[in-house]
């Protein structure tokens, strides 16, 4: 499988008033095209620093990061949020909707700052809508649906911009057991569709769900094996 | 001068197609930048419409400003509008030279002679030979208090002056079209025997013939039998407030000049407490009417030059109402200068305002802002969007605050007059409209501006971790 992105020797440090915080100290990896990662390790272990470099949302301190063929780890903050809105789909923990806009609104934003909006897209967008069940409620708020609808406008929201990566923070830490099982249902489908995922938990039958699983301590790799599918 | 003056006012003019050009370009500045402009204008409609209570107080402190703008603009345009009109009434062409007691025939010592002083006709004839070809009219004046009673009905009486004039005063004073019955004094009046006809303020009309023409009545002088025919009537005027005396034109009785000579003769018995004193003065004013505001001056500076030589004692004094209009325009740009200033200053306090809760609504939203980062928005696209809702709040703040202040400047003298009784000059000042909806959209891009950009600036990570 050909590789979509690639870390080299990852090192992130926080200053944290004179004291060096280090956060990751030399993270190598390789994520494949169509793979589904589950990244997991105790708090503290670096996790999140690492999909926040994944996401294009924080910069390393020294290492490199290759996305879709770009090396990202020195871009600007305008070139990142241009990045992110091309490459990158992210669901988050706490869905993160926007209150005021409606599902289908809430579908387009990534498009919106790509300039790419028009009736087209609104087309997909509401296509979109209907793929993850919501073909109902495309003018309701986010406050009007329960934890799994939103975060199925969010997972909507993350495929809208084709991307090559979807990033999942935790994606069904705020979801009971049964809704929790339909939205990794959902993700194993996109997977399934040859969608690489790379999610963050910390609960192991969530990170069953995926093919592959890398465990952080202490800001370096403490294991990566593939699960045996057949298992 | 004239030159300069058109200059001056194009130069104004150009200034507030400019502010209007900017603020239409601002305001169309969303729409230029495509959808993702025209969707930040929805937005931030629809998020200012979610916090209906909170986006109402914040654009108050803008309506205010706005109204008050607008408000304070069109009253001083008013009453300075209304003032220069009564300087122009008087006319900008002429010049007024009066005569004036001099200081020594005030004092006691000299009470029993006549004093004679003042204009002559040897003046007038001067005048008339000097400039005769180069003036439209050289007008004298003889002034006289009198009372005044009608002929018939004898036991009605006011005070009253007479005013002993040419026809040409109409003229000289805008008359023309202030008379509510009959016609003025005319040539035929003067010539060849001076007529016994009077042209009467509306006051004299409704004190002395209330509810009836005066036309064709006849009136009596105290003191005097000579009864004078009423030819016309005029319209109420307002009292001018020019120098030092206020003068209630609508008690005058306007008869010719030589009739009043006749009438009256060349001396004033005045009595003062305890003693008579006698005045001699032969022309109490001559209005002299130039063609043109820019002879004004030199005329009047030659006139100075012969009276300064030829009377003795100074008992003349020279009145240019241009001056006064020169110097009312000088008030009113800086009345006005005044009044935007206080209306500028209330705008700024809504900007501030419009500040604070976009300061507030940063802070409170600080989560959506880390959600359209992490989407692909750049800091810019985050200003443009907490800028627009500051501009659409001004925008909207203005507009409202123009329409009430344009109402309340047409209202409000209705009210005052059926109310209160009182005159209340409003004139809406048509750049002002300009001037406010161009500093409420400017106050919005000014007190946007910091507030948008701490927006753009937050981190990401940081604003999605944000409750």
């Amino acid at each position: 499988m050909a590789a979509v992105a690639q870390v080299l020797n990852l090192v992130k440090h926080y200053q944290m008033e004179s004291v060096t915080v280090p956060a990751l100290r030399g993270v190598t990896l390789t994520f494949d095209r169509g793979d589904f990662i589950a990244l997991m390790g105790p708090s503290g272990s670096g996790k999140s620093t690492l999909l926040n470099i994944l996401g294009c949302l924080d910069r390393p301190t020294s290492g490199q990061y290759i996305l879709a063929g770009h090396d990202v780890s020195r871009l600007s903050d305008d070139e990142l949020s241009e990045i992110r809105g091309r490459y990158l789909g992210f669901i988050f923990q706490s869905y993160n909707l926007i209150p005021q806009y409606t599902v289908v609104e809430n579908i387009e934003v990534p498009l919106l700052y790509q300039g790419r909006l028009n009736a087209e897209t609104r087309r997909r967008c509401i296509a979109l809508a209907r793929m993850v069940g919501l073909g109902e409620r495309l003018d309701h708020r986010p406050t009007q649906l329960s934890g799994g609808q939103q975060q199925r406008v969010a997972i909507a929201r993350a495929l809208v911009n084709d991307p090559e990566i979807i990033l999942a923070d935790e994606p069904t830490g705020n979801l009971d057991s049964k809704t929790s099982e339909e939205i990794m249902q959902l993700l194993c489908a996109l997977n399934d569709a040859g969608r690489t995922i790379i999610m963050v938990t910390h609960e192991n039958d969530i990170a069953a769900w995926a093919r592959r699983v890398v465990r952080l301590r202490d800001g370096l790799v403490e294991s990566d094996h593939r699960i045996d599918l057949a298992a | 001068m004239l030159e300069r003056q058109t200059l001056l006012d194009l130069l104004t003019y150009a200034f507030y197609a400019g502010l209007l050009a900017a603020s239409i370009l601002v305001l169309a500045a969303p729409f230029l930048l495509g959808v993702k402009g025209r969707r930040c204008v929805t937005a931030a409609v629809r998020s200012l419409w979610l916090h209906k209570m909170r986006s109402f107080l914040s654009v108050l402190g803008i309506i205010i400003g706005t109204l008050a703008v607008i408000v304070l603009m069109a009253f001083g345009e008013g009453s300075m509008h209304e003032a220069l009109e009564e300087i122009k009434k008087q006319g900008a062409t002429n010049i007024v030279i009066t005569s004036v007691k001099p200081p020594e025939e005030a004092s006691t010592a000299r009470r029993s002679f006549v004093a004679r002083y003042g204009l002559t006709y040897d003046d007038l004839r001067y005048y008339q030979e000097a400039l005769g070809d180069q003036v439209v009219s050289i007008l004298p004046l003889r002034l006289m208090p009198a009372e005044v009673r009608p002929v018939l009905a004898g036991n009605r009486m006011i005070n009253g002056r007479i005013v002993g004039t040419r026809p040409y005063y109409a003229v000289a004073f805008g008359l023309e079209n202030a008379l509510a019955e009959g016609r003025f004094l005319t040539e035929a009046d003067e010539a060849p025997i001076p007529a016994n006809v009077a042209v009467i303020g509306s006051e004299i009309a409704q004190t002395l013939f209330p509810g009836e023409s005066p036309l064709g009545k006849s009136i009596k002088f105290s003191g005097k039998d000579r009864a004078f025919v009423i030819v016309g009537v005029l319209k109420s005027r307002h009292p001018s407030t020019s120098g030092a005396i206020i003068e209630q034109f609508n008690s005058d009785v306007y008869i010719p000049l030589e009739a009043s000579r006749a009438l009256l003769g060349e001396t004033q018995f005045i009595r003062t407490t305890g003693a008579r004193s006698a005045e001699q003065v032969q022309l109490h004013q001559i209005i002299i009417t130039v063609r043109e505001m820019s002879q004004v001056r030199p005329t009047a500076e030659m006139i100075r030059e012969q009276l300064s030589r030829y009377h003795l004692k100074s008992d003349w004094d020279i009145k240019i109402p241009l001056d006064r209009l020169e110097q009312a325009e000088r008030t009113r740009t800086r009345a006005r200068i005044l009044l935007a200033a206080i209306a500028g200053i209330s705008l700024l306090v809504g900007g501030i305002g419009i500040m604070n809760i976009m300061l507030a609504s940063v802070t409170e939203r600080t989560r959506e802002i880390g959600i359209r980062r992490a989407l692909g928005a750049k800091r810019g696209d985050i200003t443009l969007q907490f800028l627009t809702e500051a501009i659409v709040q001004t925008t909207v703040g203005g507009i409202v605050g123009v329409v009430l202040g344009l109402l309340i400047v047409l209202v409000a003298p209705l009210v005052a007059e059926r109310f209160f009784a009182t005159h209340l000059p409003a004139k809406i000042h048509v750049p002002s409209i300009f001037l406010a909806f161009f500093f409420a959209v400017a106050v919005g891009v000014l007190f946007g501006w910091y507030p948008a950009r701490r927006a753009s600036y937050l981190d990401p990570i940081e604003a999605l971790r944000h409750e």
